[in-house]
């Protein structure tokens, strides 16, 4: 490695701007593809306007080491030469800025833009006398965010499916430019509104590490409580999603209710069911007193026995197993190269877990085993969250019993954030990597804020998944991936 | 078959018994804001300035709060420095009109039902086409809750059907972004009349968090014809369900107040 080419940081840290280095174009393509080459992954590459043109960023992260990195280059013209073709995990990356800014992305194999913001877009087709095409959305049957899906098939068979987001982008990246302010928490938390306690943990550690702001162990402890609460309920959500798309109801109606039960014990603390307002800059929006610690305890302990009873029944029944085995497979290699995270990684045998790879707060000190399976089908996926469904239970009773006193809220008001300065946040949302970027001008106000929600890496998962499966096999294999299009939107 | 039936022993019997029960809430819970002018002091606009939407105003030592916009976040209440701003725990919080929930010291005026002809139509039995029109997803979520064995919206006469086609009306949440703009006005038209359209969530209210953004038109605003507002971010299921049945005539008088 030649640290010159690289800055290096680690998780939860700010770096003063000047430090980035700005390289040539074909030197900050050659670095990212050397460093992905040794397993480094692209956490974020992303643009912003610079006074000659665009300036490109890209956050390079090293499980095994620890270790972030951060590189720039400016593009001047209106094209930049594509990386995709040699690192394919940027290729939704690259479409982002090319549509962003208007640049020709150059030798990209498929240079759409990916919120459709630009009106009529091309779709990827197949030509042959019996292949048909399926398009699906925005609006869907259910109660689902808007997406479209456009399948090309012959006969059941999908030979390729295309995913067109962007009906949910709502300018959130933009609206956070020239904060920190009373807004900025608020749409932090509606990223995703599944993820509210993610996001709002990655943009309070950004303005903590920028503001030079500490967190007290209690704080930390219960951050990492409102974490694994909202793993539990959207785990314990999805594997009931996943039991009522097989038609087995047991689990798909007990599931329904335990995941409602696990938020109003996210409720009984903060007031809100997704934890709105619990995590804040400089701590917690709320504490916990013994009383509640006593009534947590006892309320996870009977909602950890039937989660149990329902799941168990899940795993135990052939039916299931009949539908979830082998459907929607992807291979370690494939998820490698698409730079899948979270549990649709880990299902492909990939050890990736921000809590494990670059732990911060209590995952310094209690490190959570990192729960993988190697098939890459719904099972797995499906496998994979109930090992973490059972860890983070365990996990969460750890933590009530050893809660280091003294107070966990946050100060009114936090220190002004360091200008000129660059800070990056990851944390091990439910999906998976949340990764936010900041940048502060010389005031000390946000001129950048990105935000890369796990969704982003996986979408280009699910169509590859697809491949070659029954088109009846997509509502399972969509719900075995459950992405935001929310977050993924903006 | 044998774990099955122990299992479904184990876990119980789990809808509420709302309505006729009041619903158990957490003590954190958050509800409608009680405002008391009384203990403002003059000049002092300290909610106002921590509101993260502009949905309180304190003019004139009169507080004055748009629950169209409100987050129920506790921004407004932390900040007041003689507790002027507290939250209840009503849940019960819908309206008939955008302007009900302004509310400048007044009493929330709780839903309307439907007018005789409309109600004898869909009172015993309304379809409803969910549309995400944006947003964060959470208030689908919660609407998606109510299909769970807890509140058991079936038993009311509600479903969610998979197309308007087969719909009395349209439950729409999110800002309404440009992108869904045509698919929701598309999806009202493809709804047979006489229909309803229910605003749920502070999004498709007034833009919620998301308001100003240039890429969002604040909510439905005057785009549709809206027959109930259900504030919040996102509204507890509780409060949607009590919404629904005041619309269909099913739940009669004030709350009372927990």
């Amino acid at each position: 490695m030649q640290p010159e080419r690289l800055r290096l940081l680690r998780n939860v840290a700010s770096i003063p701007l000047a430090d980035v280095p700005v390289l040539a174009g074909a030197e900050f393509r050659d670095t990212i593809a050397d460093h992905v080459a040794r397993d480094w992954r692209v956490m974020a590459l992303y643009g912003r306007s610079a006074t000659a043109g665009v300036r490109l960023y890209a956050v390079l992260g090293s499980g095994e080491r620890s270790q972030l990195a951060i590189v720039a280059s400016e593009v001047a013209g209106d094209r930049f030469e594509a990386l995709t073709p040699r690192v394919p995990q940027v290729h939704w990356f690259e479409r982002e800025i090319a549509e962003t800014f208007g640049l020709v992305p150059e030798g990209h194999p498929w240079p759409e833009p990916i919120r459709s913001l630009g009106g009529q877009t091309s779709f990827f087709k197949v030509a042959g006398e019996d292949v048909h095409e399926v398009a699906v959305g925005p609006v869907h049957a259910g109660i689902i965010e808007p997406g479209h899906f456009r399948f090309q098939c012959l006969g059941e068979r999908v030979l390729h499916l295309e995913i067109r987001l962007g009906y949910q982008h709502r300018g959130i990246e933009s609206t956070l430019v020239g904060g920190p302010d009373r807004r900025s928490l608020a749409l932090l938390e509606t990223v995703a509104g599944d993820t509210t306690v993610g996001h709002g943990l990655a943009y309070a550690r950004i303005v903590e590490t920028l503001g030079g702001a500490e967190v007290t162990a209690r704080a930390d402890v219960i951050r990492a409580l409102a974490l694994e609460l909202e793993r539990v309920a959207n785990h314990v959500g999805d594997l009931g999603a996943l039991a009522g798309d097989v038609g087995f109801l047991p689990t798909a109606s007990y599931c329904g209710r335990l995941r409602g039960d696990v938020l109003n014990a996210t409720a009984s603390v903060c007031g809100s069911r997704f934890g709105r307002g619990w995590i804040r800059p400089g701590g917690c929006g709320f504490d916990l007193d013994s009383r509640r610690v006593r009534d947590l305890v006892r309320s996870l302990e009977t909602l950890s026995r039937d989660i149990q009873g329902a799941v168990g029944l899940l795993f135990s029944a052939p039916s299931v197993r009949a539908r979830f085995v082998d459907t929607g497979r992807l291979g370690p290699e494939q998820a490698r190269e698409l730079g899948l995270v979270g549990p649709a990684a880990r299902a492909t045998g990939l050890s990736r877990d921000v809590r494990h790879d670059f732990p911060d707060g209590i995952f310094r000190m209690a490190q959570l085993p990192v729960s993988t399976w190697h098939s890459g089908s719904v099972f797995a996926r499906a496998y994979v969250r109930w090992l973490e469904v059972q860890r983070s239970l365990a996990f969460i009773r750890e933590l009530l019993a050893w809660l280091p006193r003294g107070s966990a809220l946050a100060e009114s008001s936090a220190p002004p954030l360091g200008p000129d300065r660059l800070a990056v946040a990851l944390v091990e949302g439910w999906r998976g990597e949340i990764c936010h970027v900041a940048e502060t001008d010389s005031r000390g106000s946000f001129q950048t804020y990105k935000i890369v929600d796990p969704s982003f890496h996986n979408w280009p998962g699910l169509g590859i998944a697809m491949r070659d499966q029954a088109i009846s096999d997509f509502p399972l294999c969509n719900k075995s991936f459950n992405l935001s299009y929310c977050g993924h939107d903006l | 078959m044998f774990d099955i039936s122990r299992t479904r022993l184990a876990q119980g019997y789990r809808t509420k018994p709302f309505p006729p029960a009041d619903p158990q809430l957490s003590e954190s819970y958050r509800g409608l804001p009680a405002l008391d002018p009384g203990l403002c002091r003059s000049g002092c606009d300290a909610c106002a300035k921590v509101c993260p939407t502009d949905a309180i105003h304190a003019a004139a030592g009169r507080p004055n709060l748009d629950l169209g916009r409100c987050l129920f976040c506790p921004e407004c209440s932390r900040a007041c420095p003689t507790g002027a701003i507290s939250f209840t725990r009503q849940y019960q919080l819908a309206t008939s009109s955008r302007e009900d929930l302004r509310l400048e010291g007044e009493a929330l005026a709780l839903a309307r039902s439907l007018d005789e002809r409309t109600r004898k139509l869909f009172g015993r039995s309304l379809k409803l086409r969910q549309v995400s029109a944006g947003g964060c997803n959470a208030c689908e979520a919660d609407v998606n809750v109510l299909g769970t064995v807890v509140y058991d919206l079936g038993r009311f006469g509600i479903q969610f059907v998979a197309s308007p086609r087969h719909a009395d009306g349209l439950l729409v949440t999110g800002p309404v972004t440009h992108a869904m703009r045509e698919a929701l006005a598309r999806t009202y038209e493809a709804t047979p009349a006489p229909k309803i359209v229910i605003a749920v969530g502070a999004c498709a209210i007034s833009g919620g968090p998301f308001a100003g953004s240039p890429m969002v038109h604040d909510g439905i605003q005057d785009s549709l014809p809206v027959d109930l507002y259900v504030p919040g971010c996102p509204p507890h299921p509780l409060t949607i369900l009590d919404g629904l049945l005041r619309l269909l005539g099913r739940l009669d008088g004030a709350p009372a107040v927990p």
